[in-house]
């Protein structure tokens, strides 16, 4: 077996997860304490990379172009939430759909207009760009500290959900929402502070991979159904469900499409073996949610008990 | 005699011109006009699949395009063999695009609401990445149909007139049996489950049945629209079934007017007109289509095409409502 192999896929998904788990955290939040589903979410991943793009090229640093996307991303999602989305709530899921559909349209023609059709390339600094040697592993430094950022974000988030008084407000919203505006909580600005604090993450997960993939049009409308996975595997409104079924599937995903065909030649011929594994393993995460939906249809840690309609 | 609405008229009228189109067609020499009528004919088979349970069970899928294409890739995949029986290819398309949705469906009515449009939309990408990893079968690029399906001496699919009618036929008798499907007792179950599933139980029915056997009769109907789409395109690709293309479906539907048995036929219809016009009209037509149909939602009301021409029937001097 080859170690540094699996060394290598290991962090490779780990960093899938966390990314994941950006996006998913702040689909899970949406979900959960607004009952609203956000098709258009994977747009703000792909403006956070496109702004972040922009802004490396003007300044020529990374964390200023981290920082402006994360900002910019926010103000995006507080202004989609006070324009359309917040006239949505009281209206039923195929509206959601379809307006959140829309939204997408209209985002990736707006950034088509001003990024052009190709999207836009970061250049990665020369201190990121090296390797890492530790004893004989030899690890890409740029795929550590997304790893760190990832981890670092989900501490923060942690943090904010469990220590603070706006976490309180959205644990109490994800569990009942009649009760919190009864206790004269501003239900519109928790919203609204959900949806861009959301917004923000996907942005924050847009610019941290965009040196590695380039940022392009659509990118976020790929990622965005793993997303959705994670959200349904762990279970709606859990930022703990998201973090753990993000973590799991990144890692499914990844030892799945390098190891499947070692797995399957144990039971199968070589060739059945090499022509089955791609298409097993682009299934395995939609076979593991259908296994968790039989066995627990609220996913692994759902957290929203009380504002299921 | 009853009086017969105006909606009704404007409908009766709409199938009149639909039969007279090739003749007429064919004299003006304007053959692209039959091929959008084709294609528009084709995704309304899909859209009025899409229409019997969402409109009418109110199980909104996200994945029904996935169907679209297990239609299409039963066509397909024999032809790459060099099996070109339609036979086949019909009973195959039937076949997998039911089993499929027995498959999912079972998994997926377990749950409502917001789960169940994400559970339709990831077994839909689930397919979608499945054909795309496949090489055998074209990946990424899909396959080129050569021939169309045959049918013996009795129908020559290859002739754009024949594909044209045995589409409008299909359709035509989709929309008929759905009729008599929704005035039966099978639909008055799935009628009220969407409404109160609870009372549906306490009432004695097994609702999950009845909403399964929906949800298998819906993705069959649409492998149908798959298997024409197949033929008519001449060629197949995962693309067919990405999850924006359910999506363009269910906006078909709302625009005719979900619940409305007519509704996918005008529906589908103003899509792709729109989508001509605009398209002809400006560069960033998709911009302008994504503000129209947030426009549509939060202003329009639901109701679509059917709800207009059903105030068409409450002015003054029409017959009004039965």
């Amino acid at each position: 077996m080859d170690w540094h192999l699996l060394i290598s896929q290991l962090l490779n998904g780990l960093q899938l997860g966390l990314l994941l788990f950006l996006l998913a955290a702040g689909l899970s939040l949406i979900f959960g304490i607004m009952d609203f589903i956000n098709l258009s979410h994977g747009s703000f991943y792909m403006v956070g990379a496109l702004v972040g793009a922009s802004v490396a090229a003007l300044t020529g640093s990374l964390l200023i172009a981290a920082l402006a996307a994360v900002v910019a991303v926010f103000v995006v999602g507080a202004a989609v939430e006070w324009l359309v989305v917040c006239r949505l709530y009281n209206k039923d899921h195929l509206d959601h759909v379809l307006v959140t559909y829309g939204l997408i349209l209209v985002f990736d023609s707006v950034a088509r207009m001003i990024w052009g059709p190709a999207g836009a390339a970061i250049a990665l600094p020369e201190a990121l760009n090296g390797r890492i040697e530790i004893g004989d592993f030899v690890i890409p430094a740029y795929r550590l500290l997304i790893i760190a950022c990832g981890l670092l974000a989900a501490a923060g988030l942690y943090f904010l959900v469990t220590r603070s008084r706006l976490g309180m407000l959205i644990r109490a919203g994800a569990s009942n929402r009649v009760m919190v505006t009864a206790l004269g909580v501003n239900i519109d600005r928790l919203y609204r502070i959900v949806f861009a604090i959301g917004a923000a993450l996907a942005g924050f997960a847009g610019i941290l991979i965009a040196p590695l993939t380039e940022a392009h049009i659509g990118m976020g409308n790929e990622i965005i159904i793993i997303a959705f996975v994670v959200v349904i595997v762990g279970g709606i409104g859990s930022v703990k469900g998201a973090f753990y079924a993000a973590l799991l599937i990144g890692f499914i995903d990844t030892l799945g499409r390098s190891y499947l065909d070692d797995v399957l030649k144990l039971f199968l011929s070589n060739q059945s073996a090499e022509t089955a594994a791609p298409a097993l393993s682009a299934m395995l995460v939609y076979i593991l949610m259908a296994g968790v939906l039989v066995c627990k249809p609220q996913g692994l840690f759902s957290a929203a008990g009380f504002n299921r309609r | 005699m009853t009086p017969v609405s105006r909606s009704a008229g404007v409908y009766a009228l709409i199938v009149v011109l639909l039969l007279a189109a090739p003749p007429v067609i064919s004299f003006t020499g304007q053959a692209f006009y039959l091929d959008l009528l084709t294609r528009a004919l084709i995704l309304a088979i899909a859209v009025a699949s899409l229409n019997l349970i969402v409109g009418c069970g109110g199980m909104i899928s996200l994945g029904h395009a996935a169907y679209i294409g297990i239609g299409a890739y039963s066509v397909g995949i024999p032809a790459y063999y060099e099996v070109y029986n339609g036979f086949i290819h019909l009973g195959l398309a039937l076949a997998c695009s039911a089993a499929f949705a027995l498959l999912t469906g079972a998994v997926c009515l377990r749950t409502r609401g917001l789960y169940f449009i994400l559970i339709t939309l990831a077994f839909s990408q689930m397919l979608y990445f499945t054909l795309v990893s496949i090489d055998e079968y074209g990946a990424d690029d899909g396959l080129l149909i050569h021939r169309r399906s045959e049918f013996g001496g009795a129908l020559d699919l290859e002739h754009p007139a024949a594909l044209y009618y045995a589409v409008l036929a299909a359709l035509l008798l989709f929309l008929f049996a759905m009729h008599r499907l929704i005035h039966a007792r099978f639909g008055r179950v799935i009628f009220g489950s969407k409404h109160n599933d609870s009372r549906m139980q306490a009432l004695g029915f097994d609702t999950y049945k009845y909403r399964l056997a929906c949800y298998v009769i819906s993705g069959a109907m649409c492998g149908v629209a798959g298997f024409f789409l197949g033929n008519f395109t001449h060629f197949i690709s995962p693309e067919m079934m990405d999850w924006t293309r359910s999506a363009e479906l269910i906006f078909m539907l709302v625009i005719g007017g979900a619940g409305a048995l007519f509704a996918p036929v005008t529906g589908t219809a103003a899509f792709l007109l729109l989508e001509e016009f605009l398209s002809g009209w400006t560069l960033h037509w998709h911009l302008m289509f994504g503000l129209l149909l947030i426009a549509l939602v939060m202003f329009a009301g639901r109701g679509g095409l059917h709800g207009a021409l059903m105030r068409l029937d409450h002015r003054p001097g029409g017959p009004g409502k039965r």
